[in-house]
């Protein structure tokens, strides 16, 4: 990524004089940190660039851009965002949601979001728990969690993110970790290249009420043998000396040993565009430590260049214009049969 | 033959039939000949709640009344002259509304044997001798229609279709109306296909000759042009105007609108109408749910347009806590409740005036808001003007009230020109002066009202947000008096917005009479023919009826205090009594009426009258 010239701007100019006000040790210090490295690099001006979010530890955020910015309601930063896209597609606009926010109260508005693909980015701050209220279980919590709401267990079966935003037909999907600095940035900075709604889940750990929920995925003993990262055009390789691939067996992912005489080539190639294979990745959802376990995929799952909403609307607005010409108020209000009493 | 002409005055006139009879447009054609003619004109639709509710069912009847004389009109009329029924579930649902006298045409065809069981006849109306005190005419509609178009290629179902017209045709003979009118209606309708134009005008045209050649019918009847002020006159609906002054008050702004809606009887056809204005910048949003519709009209106006929302009372529910957000957030929005029967899902196709008291005061928290009503279909232009106004210029949600009874009906509109509308300024920041001074998002004018600062404006960028803020910087604060401070001055900011509209006026009679009665909203017409016949009485009783609903104009307390008795008819159980009374301490005398339907100007005449001596 060159940078771009344009704003000269640096990461710290994005800062705001408000104190930043998450726990000590939260996850969303990294994430505020390479937003703002990350919005510096894509070049925007602080007044061309937005970030909307609704409620929760996250939806903080847009306290401490020194950006527009709007701290909305519960649930509803997607849908604020849309109008907001609707009318200006001069902005960049950032939406930062949580699990809570955005699986569960405000599910609704995420996935016509994604399907009307209005061109936005939004970073879904997944910390499997309500932290602001603190520590109830959330939409995206494993099974059988104990929290403050769950003393016997969760009994809900939880949401996968990445499938959920395929199923609504996003036009990119991607997952990265709070933990890994430079990953975050380079697809921060994807995601807001990508013409339509980016949609970017973010690990983060909260470590008061569900501390270490993701270890397993940032610990650096386990961390190789559990993640895998995904890159366009390069085989799945994942492992601690990188000495294992992902083969598909008709539609079925196997974990084959490239030590035990696999070979690369027969590895699958991941390939950005290939929407079926990246539903095929969003099932490796099992807990990527136990026995025998596919590695959970990091990066860019999918991601296509499909029609805009916001385009197709100025499109249809200019298209009015032309055919009809511009408004006339006189003669709407007119209308086409009057008569005159004298 | 020579028939003879009556001259009357004032004629109401409900047609009803199945829901696909077609009614409706039947009504609306009949509607705008007369308008055209120069008749005052006002009209009530009534539909059934189910699209298609099943045939020959009294559920499924869907009705049209319209009032039309050479005086004035202001309601569609109380009981009817004449009642056109296709079948036999439209007599029983209707009778009742004929006056003694009356004409009923009845569609002889609609009263067979199964007709009359789905509508619960033991015995055939039209020969058992129980309609004798009316004028009873049944004409076959069915079999002429088929007779006049036994050479069409059309099938029976198109054929059946066209039934309605032989009415309408035979209704303009009536009346002494031309057909020319609802012929064109008929070309443009049809554009493009001639053998349901030629079909269509053909039964037309037989229903007017039938009139002219029966023998049932020995005269017909003349209602001359009626004497309003001189002017340009067009006919429109309420949700129309409603959709016309969005646009009106967009242009005049130079605001784009963001039009973000869920479907919802009876708003539904502002979306519809709106979405037609696309080369007037309109951006029409159907939503994903209420919810949504308001969240993308509020983030519409954070990017500097003109943010709408409309729904009924249960979508108003529903996005009642995103008014809140744009009430801390002291943007513009405009909120129209197009209200209908409540609570819950209530009565979607009927009118009511219950949402008065969820307007005022359905928020979390203190959430003051503008409050405006509109009083008649075409008012709903000027009224929704002025709350478009308002929320621009003292960036605030403002609710605009309208109702079923306001949005279906129609009357005839003498509509400005656009250069006599109040100019609308919106309150765009400007740049700041030197490069070191920082933005206060929320520093204030005189009026109180912030400015606004648009993304985009550089050197602008700020944060707002749901959680209260702190004075003129619009920072996090839970400092405790900086929350009053800030509760107290939002309420303040509307309170003031009292300067700037107009002041309260009578509409009719003196004030210190014995008697004022007192309104809002949709009753006007009712109110207004009522007071006027008590004043022809010799009376002393006024009429007045409030628009702004919050702020009240700042008369309308001493005015009030002038009148011994003061008398509220409301289609609602006494919400606005309640506020006058809270408000002004005073003990006024409500007149509820909550059947889903409007006022009749007799119900309040009758009501009103004892109190007059």
């Amino acid at each position: 990524m060159t940078k771009n010239p344009g704003s000269g701007l640096k990461a710290r100019d994005f800062a705001t004089d408000q104190d930043v006000r998450w726990c000590p040790g939260c996850g969303d210090y990294a994430i505020l940190k390479q937003v703002q490295a990350a919005v510096a690099e894509l070049g925007k001006e602080k007044h061309e660039t937005v970030f909307i979010s609704g409620i929760g530890c996250s939806s903080r955020f847009p306290y401490y851009m020194d950006t527009y910015g709007m701290h909305s309601i519960h649930g509803r930063a997607t849908a604020i965002s849309s109008g907001l896209r609707a009318v200006r597609d001069d902005l960049s606009i950032w939406v930062v949601t949580g699990d809570g926010d955005s699986l569960s109260i405000g599910g609704n508005h995420l996935i016509h979001l994604l399907r009307r693909n209005f061109d936005l980015n939004i970073l879904l701050f997944n910390n499997e728990i309500y932290g602001l209220t603190k520590g109830q279980y959330s939409p995206t919590s494993p099974e059988g969690l104990v929290t403050k709401s769950s003393p016997y267990g969760v009994l809900d079966h939880p949401f996968n993110p990445i499938a959920l935003a395929l199923g609504a037909d996003a036009s990119f999907v991607a997952r990265v970790l709070d933990r890994d600095p430079k990953h975050l940035k380079d697809e921060l900075i994807r995601a807001d290249q990508h013409k339509g709604a980016s949609f970017v889940e973010i690990y983060q750990n909260c470590p008061v009420f569900n501390d270490g929920a993701f270890n397993s995925m940032t610990d650096k003993d386990s961390k190789k043998d559990n993640t895998m990262f995904l890159e366009h055009g390069k085989p799945l390789i994942f492992g601690a000396q990188m000495n294992k691939g992902i083969k598909l067996d008709g539609f079925k992912p196997v974990i084959v040993d490239l030590e035990e005489g696999a070979s690369t080539d027969e590895l699958w190639i991941h390939d950005e565009n290939d929407k079926i294979k990246a539903t095929i990745l969003a099932s490796f959802f099992e807990d990527p430590s136990s026995e025998g376990a596919l590695p959970r995929p990091f990066g860019v799952f999918y991601q296509n260049d499909r029609r805009t909403y916001e385009h197709a609307l100025n499109e249809q607005m200019s298209e009015a214009l032309e055919h009809k010409g511009e408004g006339d108020l006189d003669a709407l209000l007119r209308g086409n049969s009057t008569w005159e009493i004298s | 033959m020579t028939k003879e002409v009556l001259q009357k005055k004032e004629v109401t006139i409900l047609f009803a039939g199945d829901s696909g009879d077609g009614m409706q447009l039947t009504g609306n054609q009949f509607t705008n000949t007369n308008a055209l003619f120069g008749n005052d004109v006002s009209t009530f639709p009534d539909f059934p709640a189910e699209i298609r509710a099943p045939q020959g069912t009294v559920a499924g009847v869907s009705g049209f009344q319209l009032n039309f004389g050479s005086v004035d009109v202001f309601t569609p009329g109380d009981a009817c002259d004449v009642l056109v029924v296709m079948n036999a579930a439209a007599l029983k649902a209707n009778l009742q509304k004929l006056k003694k006298g009356g004409i009923i045409i009845a569609n002889a065809a609609g009263f067979d044997h199964r007709n009359m069981t789905l509508s619960g006849y033991e015995f055939n109306p039209l020969e058992d001798g129980s309609l004798e005190e009316f004028d009873l005419h049944e004409v076959d509609v069915t079999s002429l229609t088929r007779e006049a178009l036994k050479e069409s290629e059309l099938d029976r179902k198109s054929i059946d279709r066209c039934k309605n017209m032989f009415v309408l045709g035979f209704l303009y003979w009536m009346y002494s109306r031309k057909l020319d009118n609802t012929i064109k209606f008929i070309e443009d309708k049809f554009s493009g296909k001639q053998h349901l134009i030629d079909a269509n005008v053909k039964v037309l045209k037989t229903g007017y000759h039938y009139g002219d050649t029966s023998e049932t019918f020995t005269s017909r009847f003349e209602v001359k042009k009626a004497v309003l002020p001189a002017g340009t006159y067009r006919s429109i609906m309420g949700n129309q105007a409603t959709a016309y002054g969005i646009v009106a008050a967009s242009k005049k702004s130079g605001l784009e609108v963001f039009y973000g809606s869920y479907p919802i009887t009876p708003a539904s056809d502002i979306l519809h109408e709106l979405s037609k204005h696309k080369n007037f910048g309109v951006k029409t949003y159907q939503a994903e749910d209420e919810i949504a519709a308001v969240c993308a009209a509020i983030g519409a106006s954070f990017g500097g347009s003109l943010g709408v929302t409309a729904s009924s009372g249960p979508g108003i529910a529903l996005k009642t806590e995103a008014i809140g957000l744009a009430t801390i957030l002291e943007i513009p929005l405009l909120v129209i409740n197009v209200q209908r029967g409540g609570p819950s899902t209530g009565l979607p196709t009927k009118t009511e005036q219950s949402d008065l008291m969820q307007a005022l005061y359905g928020r979390n928290g203190e959430a003051q808001i503008p409050v405006i009503a509109s009083q008649s279909p075409s008012d709903c232009f000027e009224t929704v003007y002025e709350a478009t106004r308002i929320a621009i210029e003292h960036m605030t949600p403002v609710m605009f009230l309208s109702d079923g009874y306001l949005a279906n009906g129609a009357e005839p509109w003498a509509f400005p020109q656009s250069k006599d509308l109040k100019e609308i300024k919106p309150n765009f920041a400007k740049p700041l002066e030197n490069k070191d001074e920082k933005y206060l998002p929320y520093k204030r004018d005189e009026r109180l009202v912030r400015d606004w600062a648009i993304p985009g404006m550089k050197g602008l960028q700020h944060r707002i947000g749901g959680l209260e803020k702190e004075n003129e910087t619009g920072n996090v604060s839970y400092d405790p008096a900086n929350h009053e401070f800030m509760v107290k001055t939002r309420a303040e900011k509307i309170e003031k917005i009292s300067e700037f509209i107009p002041k309260q006026k009578l509409e009719q009679g003196t004030l210190g009479s014995k008697v004022l009665v007192l309104g809002w909203g949709s009753t006007y017409g009712s109110i207004r023919m009522a007071v006027t016949q008590l004043l022809d009485d010799g009376h002393s009783v006024a009429q007045m009826h409030v628009k702004y609903l919050n702020p009240f104009p700042s008369n309308l307390e001493e005015m009030l205090k002038s009148f011994d008795t003061i008398i509220m008819p409301e289609i609602n159980d006494k919400q606005f009594y309640h506020v006058i009374r809270s408000k002004f301490m005073i003990d006024a005398i409500p007149l509820s009426k909550i059947k889903g339907l409007p006022f009749t100007s007799a119900e309040i005449y009758e009501f009103v009258k004892p109190y007059c001596s």
